[in-house]
């Protein structure tokens, strides 16, 4: 199994800092908020693998630092700390040393996100075939015809109406949305997507269908996934390992079999005993 | 002129910096070189920016020919070259093209092709093709260093879905060589194709918004389209599939102007009136 | 000498120019042309604001642009402007403080007695805005008598040669921040430098002392009505003549070569708890607002922007006002006025431009739907 991103002691911190914050904090201390200078640190030493073609779920509550490990893979913040390599087939990236216009290439070309916001990862102002078209135009695609294609096959794909391909987003539904940040986000077939919680806030069989549509585009694909979410359905359903988070730290990792099923953690059992 | 008011009116020092903003821009073809673009007795919007390029370039011996529209007669260009006559003596003024060693102009490229002895001044509003899709200039920078030229592109692509057209009209965005791309002022997509491997230097200022930019002579200059969706130049045919002619000197091949004459009727007459004129002189 | 021949744009040109020189003289025998001083000093406010907006303090050809351009403010403006831009640089002052300014105005926000004495001078804000109908016919002895019995019997009380700052019992306190590294830097010229953002507090500050005053407390009004949170106390504004000093070209000595009017407001706004040097106690913030003439209301709005546009830089702007780019970029008022009257030139070239787009897109929507 090839690697494909190495995480090591990403760190994230927001305020002064101070000499007690780390040491104050965590899910020991019950706070991620250092009670010295007020600073939160929303993130501490996360470490992880991913390889090739696997999905790996990370679970925790709000506040757990989740989110916050993706916005710093997808260069939407500068960690405090840390560092992850990205291994694109015989190519390596040290992320957090890249400048702007390498972060901008491989955002663009190699990573894929969805937001579960869709105002973040969609351009409200130009229709649903245009966000795709403008991806696929940052990687130098000149053929119109070719665009039109691309777009309609993949939201085809994501079961958005191709009669719907010229609207504006904001008149589709929340779970359509998705599924055109989805197909916006597979344009450039990225080996690498993340996926913050999507399918939050959709109606039950919506949110059924989109993690369909995830599984079976990582069966096609073989892309390699960090699925952030608090729902232990979505952690089962979709991520073969897991780590759980809680208060900026992981607390526990593993198969996500074992770690549902045999949760060695307290907090780890009660987030399991509590799922309905 | 009162005495204390120097050759051409901008102090030697302003001079100085459009000649190396010129420089510059010429270096780097199609890259907005910002310069602190002086102020001018005629009002921002009225060709500051062309004014200042021109002024810091003319020198004895030039002759100089400034059109609006086409046209030596138009208000704005009668008023610049009055400015001119004024601040530069010893520079002649004409309206054939072939005498001219600097021609000034707003909204259009001259008919006949340019020599490489001449330069040609543009006088620009907007300088940034980008403007239409980012209205920050700091972000706009980074796009332009970066060629991310995505969102200028997905509007080309929108007005085909909507309009099976691309609807730009004028200020055409266009890609000089290779990377950066240029709004090259408010000409009509008709004249975009002369900037292509031209034989002159074209010089666009804009004074308001104090950028130079070039397309040095024999520089690539690619109107944005897609492989498959042609930038078009405007149609001059009638309902019968002709095209057009000048009702002055009957040339098929220059941009018409459309107007309607006293009785009503509708007249088709070439913009670049002086070469309408020696057109009708050569007996066409 | 080689000119082309003045035709039917240039004859309208001309005609046009006269129209205007007869707008300006159709008083005719009954009148008598505006005098320099008469500008000057009756409409002292105008006369004051060209002289900031045209950015050259010269207070004849500031009266002979109001004259020319029949007292609009855009076009005396930029005719002063203009003719700055055409006079070398010659020399450079030192920066001058404005503790040693020949004070006729000078108050307080922030405290209700200040060393000095608060001294409202020449001020509108106490007035009732009544039209006073006995000027209607004032007539030229009802004028000069005023001045003579206004001055006539002053009493002789001595008024200080020059007054504290506010800002410097302030300082003394601590509650201020401590003057930044930046402070230190020379000025940006704004007349030899294009803006490039971000710009420093310095080139923004200059850009605003020339800018157009309605355009500028637009934007700072639309920060006090509660678009921006800079919350602020006047510490002091003052309006008098500072003294210009320029070094002596043979001793070095500075020598006073003449004075300017002008207007300084510093604004005191809430505090914060670091600076740009590093953590430190907390301090209020500052906001400088100053531009040639007497015009309060543009200093006050300048202090105000400053203070935002500070905070912009530090935090990111939260609204238009904190923004350097959207606030520096439109309040000049020559560029702005140009771009404005430039639509009224002739454009149908572009506009033949636009038809043919037009009824291209008319004639295939035409075509899809037979």
């Amino acid at each position: 199994m090839k690697k494909i991103l190495e995480v090591k002691g990403l760190t994230q911190l927001y305020g002064k800092g101070c000499d007690l914050c780390f040491d104050a904090t965590g899910p020991d201390k019950e706070t991620n908020i250092c009670p010295h200078c007020g600073s939160v640190v929303a993130l501490h030493n996360l470490d992880f693998d991913l390889f090739k073609g696997e999905i790996l779920g990370i679970m925790g509550e709000s506040g757990s630092g989740k989110s916050t490990a993706v916005k710093c893979l997808y260069f939407d913040q500068a960690p405090y700390a840390g560092h992850a390599f990205f291994y694109d087939d015989d190519r390596q990236y040290d992320l957090f040393t890249l400048n702007p216009a390498q972060r901008r290439v491989l955002r663009n070309r190699r990573f894929g996100m969805v937001y579960q916001n869709p105002n973040l990862g969609l351009n409200f102002g130009i229709s649903a075939g245009g966000n795709i078209a403008e991806r696929l135009l940052m990687n130098q695609v000149s053929n119109y015809g070719d665009i039109r294609a691309r777009a309609r096959e993949l939201l085809t794909r994501t079961e958005v109406l191709p009669e719907r391909m010229d609207e504006l987003p904001k008149n589709f539904s929340g779970g359509m949305q998705q599924r055109v940040q989805i197909a916006k986000a597979l344009a450039t077939r990225p080996p690498l997507l993340f996926l913050d919680e999507v399918t939050t806030g959709l109606d039950l069989s919506v949110q059924a269908r989109i993690l369909d549509l995830i599984l079976e585009i990582q069966a096609e694909l073989d892309t390699a996934m960090v699925v952030v979410t608090h729902d232990l359905g979505v952690i089962r359903l979709l991520a073969g390992r897991t780590l759980v988070m809680k208060y900026g730290r992981v607390i526990e990792s593993g198969l996500t079999d074992q770690v549902l099923e045999d949760p060695q953690h307290a907090y780890t059992q009660k987030l399991v005993a509590s799922a309905l | 002129m009162k005495q204390g008011i120097q050759f051409a009116f901008l102090d030697e020092y302003a001079k100085r910096e459009i000649r190396r903003t010129v420089l510059k821009a010429i270096a780097i073809p199609g890259y907005q070189v910002p310069y602190s673009s002086r102020e001018m007795p005629m009002g921002r919007g009225f060709g500051t920016g062309g004014l200042q390029l021109t002024l810091a370039l003319v020198g004895l011996g030039d002759t100089v020919k400034v059109i609006d529209q086409g046209s030596d007669d138009s208000v704005n260009a009668v008023n610049l070259r009055k400015f001119i006559e004024l601040t530069c003596p010893g520079v002649d003024t004409t309206t054939r093209l072939q005498e001219a060693t600097l021609i000034q102009s707003r909204h259009r490229i001259p008919e006949r092709p340019l020599r490489a002895d001449q330069i040609l001044v543009l006088q620009v509003p907007y300088p940034d093709a980008l403007v239409i899709v980012e209205p920050s200039e700091d972000k706009r920078k980074v796009m332009h260093g970066e060629a991310d030229y995505a969102r200028l592109l997905v509007k080309l692509y929108e007005d085909i879905v909507k309009f099976d057209e691309i609807t730009i009209s004028h200020r055409y965005p266009t890609r000089i060589n290779g990377h950066y791309i240029i709004d090259p002022s408010p000409i009509p997509r008709y004249d975009v194709p002369k900037l292509n491997d031209a034989p002159a230097l074209m010089l666009f200022g804009a004074g308001r918004e104090k950028k130079i930019y070039a397309v040095p002579p024999h520089t690539l200059a690619e109107p944005l389209a897609f492989d498959d969706v042609a930038f078009r130049v405007e149609d001059f045919t009638d309902e019968h599939g002709n095209r057009r002619a000048c009702h002055l000197c009957g040339a098929t091949d220059s941009f018409l102007d459309e107007f309607f004459d006293e009785h009503g009727d509708k007249l088709f007459q070439c913009s670049d009136s002086d070469y309408c004129t020696q057109r009708q002189e050569a007996g066409a | 000498m080689g000119y082309v021949a003045i035709k039917g744009g240039g004859q309208a040109i001309e005609g046009a120019a006269e129209v205007l020189e007869l707008l300006r003289t159709r008083e005719g025998d009954a009148g008598a042309p505006l005098t320099l001083e008469t500008i000057e000093k009756q409409l002292y406010f105008l006369h004051g604001r060209i002289l900031s907006e045209g950015g050259l303090y010269h207070p004849k050809l500031a009266s002979l642009a109001i004259k020319q351009s029949l007292g609009d403010t855009l076009e005396a403006s930029f005719a002063l402007r203009a003719y700055r831009s055409s006079k070398p640089r010659l020399l450079s002052t030192a920066p001058h403080g404005t503790e040693n300014m020949r004070l006729i105005r000078r108050i307080s926000a922030s405290f209700k007695d200040i060393p000095g004495g608060q001294m409202l001078g020449p001020t509108t804000d106490y007035a009732l805005r009544l039209l006073r109908m006995e000027l209607i016919d004032e007539t030229p002895e009802a004028f000069r008598e005023r001045a003579r019995t206004l001055l006539t019997n002053l009493p002789e009380e001595q008024v200080p040669d020059s007054f504290p700052k506010v800002l410097d019992s302030l300082r003394a306190q601590g509650l201020l921040p401590k003057p930044s590294s930046a402070a230190r830097e020379p000025a940006f010229d704004i007349t030899r430098e294009p803006l490039i953002f971000p710009v420093p507090r310095s080139a923004a500050l200059a850009t605003m002392a020339r800018a157009e005053t309605g355009s500028l407390l637009a934007i700072a009004y639309s920060n006090m009505r509660g678009y921006g949170d800079v919350h602020p106390t006047v510490a002091e504004l003052r309006v008098g003549y500072l003294p210009v000093m320029l070094a002596h070209p043979i001793t070095g000595e500075a020598t006073e070569i003449g004075e300017v009017l002008m207007t300084e407001c510093e604004v005191v706004a809430m505090y914060e708890d670091d600076s740009d040097d590093g953590p430190s106690a907390p301090t209020f913030t500052l906001g400088y607002g100053a531009c040639f003439g007497h015009n309060e209301v543009k200093a006050i709005a300048m202090a105000i922007l400053d203070r935002a546009l500070q905070k912009g830089r530090s935090d990111g702007p939260s609204n238009p006002s904190e923004d350097a780019e959207f606030v520096l970029l439109h309040i000049d008022g020559i560029d702005s006025m140009g771009f404005a009257s430039h639509y009224k030139m002739p454009h149908y070239v572009t506009f033949q431009s636009d038809m043919d787009r037009l009824r291209t897109t008319q004639r295939k929507h035409q075509e899809a739907s037979e």
